[in-house]
């Protein structure tokens, strides 16, 4: 391998932004996935929390903090430095901006990545601090069915949305922006790591736009639904109220 | 018909430049846009101002000469055609129609809408070509070439280097440009001996030139007037890592 050639070329931080960009993104399905068992109750949700914070004695969570970590620097590097390269590239702008239309993707989306880039920044500081980083001796523990102890994260998330509507806002709006991201961003990192024919590119960005809605979708619904259905999302309940309301809950959607 | 135009002035590359308003009356439909900007033209000269300047050649689409932002889009709203094949027929009498030269840094102003592009004949001499040892050409049929192969090579090569895509591109980036260069030769046999050191070579100069990084907005496929494919850069991609992994001289 020639190492001169290593310096980051465009194509090297286009490839840098797309495997991060992507890694994220199987991040949040795995998280979204954990996430929803909430819906499952204070059992399963707490037993999964547990399971994470244990499993390898610890060292999975830990690997999994740093990289993810490490993924979101050079994400951000790599996408913000393609952002100033335009900058440069183009210091006198046009009066008047028009599309080309036809197989464009440029869009509000695509246009504004570093924005929304930014946003969901913004929004994982948010996030680290009211989960990650509160205070997990003050919520107390639960028991679970199979005798073990476990921090009662189900609680926390409970008392954190219902504590405050703003906050479940500002949830929302994060997550609207997130979708605006992976808009473009899910097919444009297939296309980044020369991924794509063009057979499949509109595929892609079709998909890319499906995955996004859905995992925003996914995102978006926790902190509303556990602000509005006080009785199935109660900080206190027992496993076995949980899992009778939930039911209730299932059953009267099915029957419309 | 009659047709407003805001047109950018500039009369040297460091000189600052702005929108002039023309007003043009009997122009015929069936006139090319650039035939109006002659028409335009003799008009100021004839009362003793300095013509705006602007390039082209073939006037057929071929030669990638020509190439003007029209109204915010370069080569004009029509798509896949150059501004030399766009035609008065497209706009409506008493349109305004403001037109600028293609903007990037890698693509100085020389005048009012004409620009230097010879930062792509820069990138080309860092492998744009086959080295091949001229003399009698030999028999065609001693390297055969797959029909699909030969179609997605003219497919790339079908590229003026006009530069629309650096035009269009709001990053102001030569992917596509670079891209279809480089694909062409992937598909032939006489690409293959230099297949690695052109992918490293003309994405390092394309870098030096001072093109932006490329978003993947496909806006530049979109401008195209010969509808090079985003694929192209997809595959300049798969290139450009397989060469740094690539041994010398392969
Ligand atoms: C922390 C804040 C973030 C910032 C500042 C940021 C910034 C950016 C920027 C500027 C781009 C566009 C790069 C370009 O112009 O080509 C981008 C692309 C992308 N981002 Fe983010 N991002 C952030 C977080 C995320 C997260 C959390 C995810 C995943 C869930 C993500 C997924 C992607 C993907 C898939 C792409 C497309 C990659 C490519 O085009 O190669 N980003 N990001
Ligand atoms: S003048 Fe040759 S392509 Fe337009």
């Amino acid at each position: 391998m020639n190492i001169s050639s290593l310096q980051p070329s465009s194509v090297l931080k286009k490839l840098l932004t797309g495997i991060t960009g992507l890694s994220l993104v199987l991040f949040l399905i795995a998280h979204l996935a954990g996430n929803l068992t909430m819906f499952a109750g204070p059992e399963v949700f707490n037993a999964y929390a547990r399971f994470l914070h244990h499993f390898m004695h610890g060292m999975f969570i830990r690997f999994a903090e740093f990289g993810l970590l490490a993924f979101f620097i050079v994400h951000i590097w790599s996408g913000i430095s393609v952002q100033l390269s335009k900058r440069k590239a183009r210091p006198s702008r046009y009066a008047y901006a028009g599309n080309a239309g036809g197989p464009s993707k440029k869009s509000l989306h695509s246009l504004n990545m570093a924005i929304s880039g930014g946003i969901i920044l913004l929004f994982v500081v948010v996030h680290l601090i009211n989960f990650k980083y509160a205070d997990h001796d003050a919520i107390g523990t639960m028991t679970l069915q199979d005798g073990t102890v476990a921090v009662n994260v189900y609680k926390l998330v409970v008392q954190t949305f219902q504590g405050s509507f703003l906050l479940v806002l500002f949830y929302m709006a994060a997550m609207a922006v997130l979708c605006s991201h992976l808009m473009h961003g899910i097919w444009s990192a297939f296309q980044s790591l020369g991924a794509t024919r063009p057979s499949t590119i509109p595929f892609l960005h079709a998909t890319g736009i499906a995955i996004a809605i859905a995992l925003a979708v996914g995102f978006f619904l926790l902190p509303l639904m556990v602000y509005l259905m006080r009785g199935t999302f109660d900080a206190d309940a027992l496993p076995a109220a949980h899992a009778e309301h939930a039911r209730n809950l299932l059953e009267s959607v099915i029957r419309g | 018909m009659k047709i407003n135009l805001k047109i950018w002035r500039q009369s040297g590359p460091d000189a600052p430049g702005r929108l002039v308003d023309y007003s043009i009356d009997g122009i015929d439909q069936s006139q090319s846009f650039l035939e109006m900007l002659d028409t335009l033209n003799e008009k100021i000269i004839k009362d003793g101002g300095e013509p705006v300047a602007f390039e082209s050649d073939c006037r057929e689409g071929i030669c990638g000469n020509c190439g003007l932002v029209i109204n915010g889009v370069a080569h004009g709203e029509k798509g896949a055609c150059t501004t030399c094949e766009v035609r008065m027929r497209s706009f409506q009498d008493g349109d305004t129609v403001t037109i600028e030269p293609f903007r990037a840094k890698a693509f100085p102003i020389i005048k009012d809408l004409v620009i230097n592009r010879s930062a792509f004949d820069r990138i080309m001499a860092k492998g744009g070509y086959v080295a091949v040892n001229t003399g009698s050409a030999q028999d065609a049929n001693l390297l055969p070439v797959h029909k699909d192969a030969a179609e997605a090579a003219m497919d790339s090569a079908a590229c003026i280097g006009c530069g629309a895509c650096v035009a269009a591109c709001p990053n102001a980036s030569a992917s596509l440009f670079v891209g279809a260069k480089i694909s062409q030769y992937t598909w032939l046999p006489q690409g293959q001996v230099e297949r690695s050191t052109r992918a490293l070579g003309m994405v390092k100069q394309m870098d030096a030139e001072g093109f932006g990084d490329c978003s993947n907005h496909a806006e530049c496929e979109a401008a195209c007037p010969k509808e090079i494919s985003i694929a192209n850069i997809s595959r300049m991609r798969r290139e450009y890592t397989k060469a740094l992994f690539a041994e010398q001289g392969s």
